[in-house]
């Protein structure tokens, strides 16, 4: 009982906190818009279904506002249209690359895995820059972030059947394989930009990590691909902290070890794909957030995974609000891993950092 | 196991049978039985690499034997799932990974994993069981604390709480005891041995042949990979076995009070050049009799009544030994030629009771040394020291070696006849 009012509770402020950054994040821009009118917006958004039409060939559904505050009509474009998009995918982005990070942490039992260590990141990368420097269209109409999104999948699964034998995936050929492949696919990707000629600033801008342009589109199609794994991976939580034992322990405690990793890694590569496909490559949320949440709600993935995605969504949106604020925007990969590392090299050297 | 207990159960709990294990080129078990009814106790004994480890892993599952078959209550084990292997079978493992920083009571509420579902939250039959592990092996007053702060022996102790959180018929222990002090190794034991009473099958790899002997029910004795020896303490642990097994001379002998054979590994180191004749009844004699050969001393008992338990490990040692039969006194003769032993002796050792008659054969020692504990005689101090029963040897040593003085047993002689 403790410990679930204890997992509520830490959610619960998690979110609060979330909302506030939201909030805080949506008023900051070329015009200021006080929090309190941009919480107005948003409650506005608020709106419940009341009817459900399945006469027509879609269904089709009427939704009521529930709240009328008095806003200006500009401030609502700007807060709906323009900021709230790139502050909620800021959002699900932070969100799926702390809730991977946590995941590979546990698997690898090694404090330095993050989200990309089986080279979704790097396959990702490949499948950006190929888009963007070859003359190429992909079929089924794939865009950047689709390329983005299978180059990121293919890679790591491609690790993972490599580090395979036998039915058994050994995570240090896992970690070994990963290392391999990103450093493979690094050179790819340097070689496709030594021929990017006129495109190399739009590919290199994509290799920072940024959330310029995103869209409503982008934020329900993230979302949606991020929540769905993101339940699954809570309901194997448990699985995971058993396996922080020790693999021969796990089993003889009743885990089905080779398959819960399977699972717990194709969910999380998802996860890490569906974030990096719409906001590049940005490093250290996978890394730093959970170590943080760690030493604050210990290392029961059943509290620590859902506090950690939380938290990484709302540090995202934070440094993303940093980062376009100056006078000339700058890529949030660079703000996160600047800030990032300095913080945990501060924790380092307090020993606060050293084992799971 | 025929008729009394456990009657008609025909299907042993644990069954290995004809297990052979690779691990690359390496044979690590060539062609093992292990089996072990309902309320036994089987240890592991072995050298280092003997295969104890792989033994234990084959039976639970964690390593698919290349030939052989596991069966658990009669089931093959490769026809479970893990998660039903895990509700039967509990381990323990050898070295503790737990390196972060869990708690206590979070380590041992692994242990219920087998009996949840992935969307099942424990509830209160599952913190009750937590609840009584912990007692049981006896942390529940580090309930609160990291894992991670806890010594190493406390940790085998929550390793084992967890096992018994996981309420299974049959435990699996790899070397319970090798952190423990000798006080939790023994209560560690005893445990298990209470909850094998409780009709729960254990197998442990034991290091320490003694506590096996002790406590086990039956011992499997493993070298280079292949059963050398099976069956009870007493028909495994035999000089000749573990001289091959080991490749060390051993002295066999019983354990003071017990029917469990005492194995006292025989040092390669030189042996002790000295005489000894010990005076006394008893465990505490025969324990005492037993180290002294087993260090290398030449020594002689008497007067020991016939069927004591020093007369026995004296005769099975090949010990001069002066006996007179049980509740018959001691005859002249008798106190005659013990005296002149202890006479000739470089020392005379005194442990258990000493008889009157007896109290007369030390009045004729050079030198005495008293074993610590019950009846140590009031003697004139200044030729009187005192050991334990493991300094024996060393205080032996201490003691001038006679340089072939018999002016002194002469003397003896004269006065006593």
């Amino acid at each position: 009982m403790r410990f679930r009012n204890l997992t509520l509770a830490w959610t619960l402020a998690l979110t609060a906190l979330l909302a506030a950054v939201v909030t805080v994040s949506a008023a900051v821009g070329p015009v200021w818009i006080p929090p309190d009118a941009v919480a107005k917006v948003l409650l506005n958004a608020v709106a419940v279904p009341t009817a459900v039409d399945l006469t027509g060939a879609t269904v089709g559904v009427t939704t009521q506002p529930i709240f009328g505050f008095q806003v200006r009509e500009l401030q609502t474009q700007i807060v709906m249209r323009v900021r709230l998009p790139r502050v909620l995918l800021g959002a699900v982005v932070g969100f799926s690359l702390a809730a991977a990070g946590t995941i590979m942490q546990g698997i690898f039992r090694n404090p330095m895995a993050d989200p990309s260590i089986i080279g979704v990141s790097s396959g990702a990368a490949v499948g950006a820059v190929g888009f963007i420097v070859l003359p190429v269209t992909l079929p089924l109409g794939l865009g950047l972030r689709g390329a983005a999104f299978v180059g990121a999948v293919l890679a790591a699964f491609g690790v993972y059947l490599i580090a395979t034998e036998n039915g058994r995936t050994p995570v240090a050929t896992l970690l070994l394989a990963g290392v391999a492949v990103q450093t493979f696919l690094g050179a790819v990707v340097s070689f496709l930009l030594l021929n990017a000629g006129e495109s190399i600033r739009e590919a290199l801008f994509w290799l920072m990590g940024h959330l310029r342009g995103a869209s409503w589109p982008e934020v329900w199609s993230s979302l949606a691909l991020v929540i769905v794994p993101f339940l699954a991976l809570l309901a194997y939580a448990r699985d995971l902290n058993v396996m922080l034992l020790g693999e021969e322990d796990a089993q003889s405690l009743g885990v089905d070890v080779e398959r819960s990793k399977r699972v717990l890694l194709a969910l999380s590569s998802f996860v890490t794909a569906a974030g990096v496909a719409v906001a590049g490559i940005i490093g250290f949320v996978g890394l730093v957030v959970p170590h943080v949440m760690r030493l604050l709600v210990g290392p029961d993935h059943r509290i620590l995974l859902p506090t950690s995605a939380l938290a990484g969504a709302s540090f995202l949106v934070a440094t993303d609000t940093l980062a376009r604020s100056g006078a000339t925007e700058v890529p949030v990969g660079i703000v996160t891993a600047a800030l990032g590392a300095p913080f945990f090299l501060y924790l380092l050297r307090q020993r606060e950092v050293h084992e799971l | 196991m025929s008729d009394d207990g456990h009657a008609g159960d025909p299907t042993p709990m644990l069954d290995a049978e004809d297990i052979s294990v690779s691990l690359g080129d390496t044979r690590i078990l060539s062609n093992v039985d292990i089996a072990a009814e309902c309320g036994d106790f089987v240890g592991l004994v072995g050298p280092n690499g003997a295969g104890k480890t792989t033994a234990l892993r084959a039976l639970k599952a964690t390593l698919a034997p290349d030939s052989g078959t596991v069966r658990i209550a009669g089931d093959a084990i490769d026809s479970l799932s893990s998660k039903e292997v895990s509700r039967l079978v509990a381990s323990t493992p050898q070295a503790t990974t737990l390196s972060f920083d869990f708690t206590v009571e979070q380590a041992v509420e692994m242990g219920r994993t087998p009996h949840l579902g992935r969307f099942e939250r424990a509830d209160s039959g599952d913190r009750e069981a937590v609840r009584a592990a912990m007692e049981r092996a006896d942390v529940a007053q580090f309930a609160d604390r990291a894992v991670t702060s806890l010594s190493g022996g406390e940790r085998q102790r929550v390793l084992l709480a967890r096992a018994l959180a996981q309420e299974t018929p049959v435990l699996l222990l790899d070397e319970p005891t090798a952190n423990l002090d000798i006080n939790h190794a023994v209560n560690t034991l005893e445990l298990v041995a209470d909850l094998v009473r409780e009709d729960k099958t254990a197998v442990a790899a034991i290091h320490e042949l003694n506590l096996a002997a002790r406590y086990c029910d039956k011992l499997v004795l493993l070298a280079d990979g292949a059963v050398r020896a099976a069956g009870p303490p007493n028909d495994v642990l035999q000089s000749e076995t573990l001289a091959d097994a080991f490749d060390a001379e051993t002295l066999v002998t019983r354990q003071p009070g017990t029917d469990a054979p005492l194995v006292t590994p025989l040092a390669d180191r030189e042996s002790i050049d000295r005489t000894v004749h010990v005076v006394g009844t008893g465990g505490w004699a025969a324990a005492a009799v037993s180290r002294l050969v087993g260090a290398g001393v030449t020594v002689s008992v008497g007067v020991v009544p016939s069927g004591d338990a020093t007369a026995e490990r004296a005769r099975e040692l090949g010990c001069e030994t002066v006996t007179v039969p049980p509740f018959a006194g001691v005859d002249a003769d008798s106190r005659g030629r013990a005296r002149e032993l202890a006479a000739e002796a470089d020392a005379v050792v005194v442990a258990g009771d000493v008889s009157d008659a007896n109290q007369r054969v030390v009045a004729a020692a050079r030198r005495v040394v008293a074993v610590e504990g019950e009846g140590v005689p009031a003697t004139d101090s200044s030729r009187t020291v005192v050991a334990t029963v493991d300094g024996l040897p060393e205080a032996v040593a201490m003691v001038p070696a006679s340089d072939g003085d018999t002016a002194s047993r002469h003397r003896v002689e004269g006065q006593d006849r």
